[in-house]
């Protein structure tokens, strides 16, 4: 079996492989894990998204990776610099579940649902196509692309393994 | 610049009191319950990158059964106690004698029994943490969830995510000696309630 280059991407953070290497992120709670794809040239990009928008960022020097409306821009624009081509992107996306139910909620604590809308509101804007999600739901998720075959697996305790 | 990396030492210290007064009696409430000397570790304050908050219950992917608590009145924050699988097993089997079953999942009864441990163990920690500080913290009906520490514990980041890539973390681990059960509390204070809690306590604030 050959060895494949694996890609670690942390939380807020955000990564690329064009060597035909798998990312991978795990934990997966309420962030959303998003990826884009350039099929033809084999360039894939993953974001793992911790918060809808920077509007609320109060910090001096924002991570970009971690807020939904800066990702994806800085992930298409790495992209483009390692050769992909935008009007090809595809999407994928995976997380954005509730961890915990409560009777009470808060907006703060529908933080979940909000990074997936945020993230789809982006794709729309960059007119990018979202191919499948395995978003919601109340458990955490490990995902990993594999990006010669352009599938992305998903891992749950509860529901195992999962293939888009 | 996160502006939490500044504390003192000697700020860092309050909260370490903080949490050994909060742990101390929620560790004597466990002892209570389980009839059983249970001990503590001194409490560690840190500022801590998201990334590596998982590690002190085993990592991202390490499967846990946390309660979790919002806690609200004058110094809102995030409470967690959490245990690893094995841990909750033991401790439902000398605490109700049930005989937990060897595959996965948990009955309703052992999930409901699950909760309101951290339920008791939570709420003497925030009793004794307002009488200590005079302030108000009540908390809400805990959530339990039996998943990846990763996906649970960055819930209660959000609102440091906002300022920065770290969060400041009261953790005290708890352990039963002989069947060596551990467990841990974590207290996440919301960034904004440090200063209620420090002037409470009558540290001066610069």
């Amino acid at each position: 079996m050959i060895q494949q280059n694996v890609v670690k991407v942390g939380m807020a953070d955000l990564n690329i492989s064009s060597d035909g290497g798998t990312l991978r992120t795990t934990g997966l709670g309420s962030c959303v894990g998003l990826i884009l794809f350039d099929e033809r040239n084999r360039i894939a990009g993953m974001a793992h998204v911790m918060l809808p928008t920077s509007e609320i960022a109060r910090e001096s020097s924002i991570n970009l990776a971690k807020y939904a409306d800066t990702a994806i821009p800085e992930l298409i624009q790495r992209m483009k610099q390692a050769g992909a081509m935008t009007s090809r992107l595809t999407a994928k996306m995976a997380g954005g579940a509730q961890m915990f139910a409560f009777a009470m909620q808060s907006e703060a604590m529908r933080i979940g649902p909000r990074n997936v809308e945020s993230c789809k509101e982006m794709l729309t804007r960059f007119d990018i196509p979202l191919l499948g999600e395995d978003t919601g739901g109340n458990y955490g998720r490990t995902i990993e692309f594999d990006s010669t075959r352009g599938i992305l697996v998903i891992r749950s305790v509860q529901l195992g393994i999962k293939e888009i | 610049m996160n502006p939490l990396s500044k504390l003192e030492a000697f700020k860092l210290d309050v909260l370490k009191e903080v949490g050994n007064i909060g742990a101390g009696n929620a560790a004597t409430a466990l002892s209570r319950l389980l009839d059983k000397p249970v001990d503590m570790k001194v409490p560690t304050v840190n500022l801590i990158p998201f990334e590596q908050v998982a590690d002190k219950v085993g990592g991202l992917e390490q499967v846990v059964v946390a309660v979790f608590l919002r806690v609200e009145g004058d110094a809102p924050g995030n409470m967690f106690f959490l245990i690893k699988e094995d841990s909750a097993k033991r401790l439902l089997n000398s605490l109700l004698s049930l005989e937990v079953r060897d595959d996965n999942g948990y009955s309703e009864m052992e999930l409901s029994a699950l909760s309101e441990i951290g339920n008791i163990l939570a709420g003497s920690y925030l009793s004794s943490l307002a009488d200590f500080t005079k302030l108000s913290m009540s908390p809400t009906v805990p959530a339990l969830a039996v998943d990846m520490a990763g996906a649970i514990l960055s819930y209660g980041l959000v609102q440091y995510g906002e300022m920065g890539d770290s969060a400041l973390l009261i953790d005290t681990t708890f352990f039963e000696g002989r069947e060596d059960l551990e467990g841990h509390f974590f207290l996440i204070p919301d960034p904004e309630s440090f200063d209620k809690i420090f002037s409470s306590l009558g540290v001066p604030s610069e």
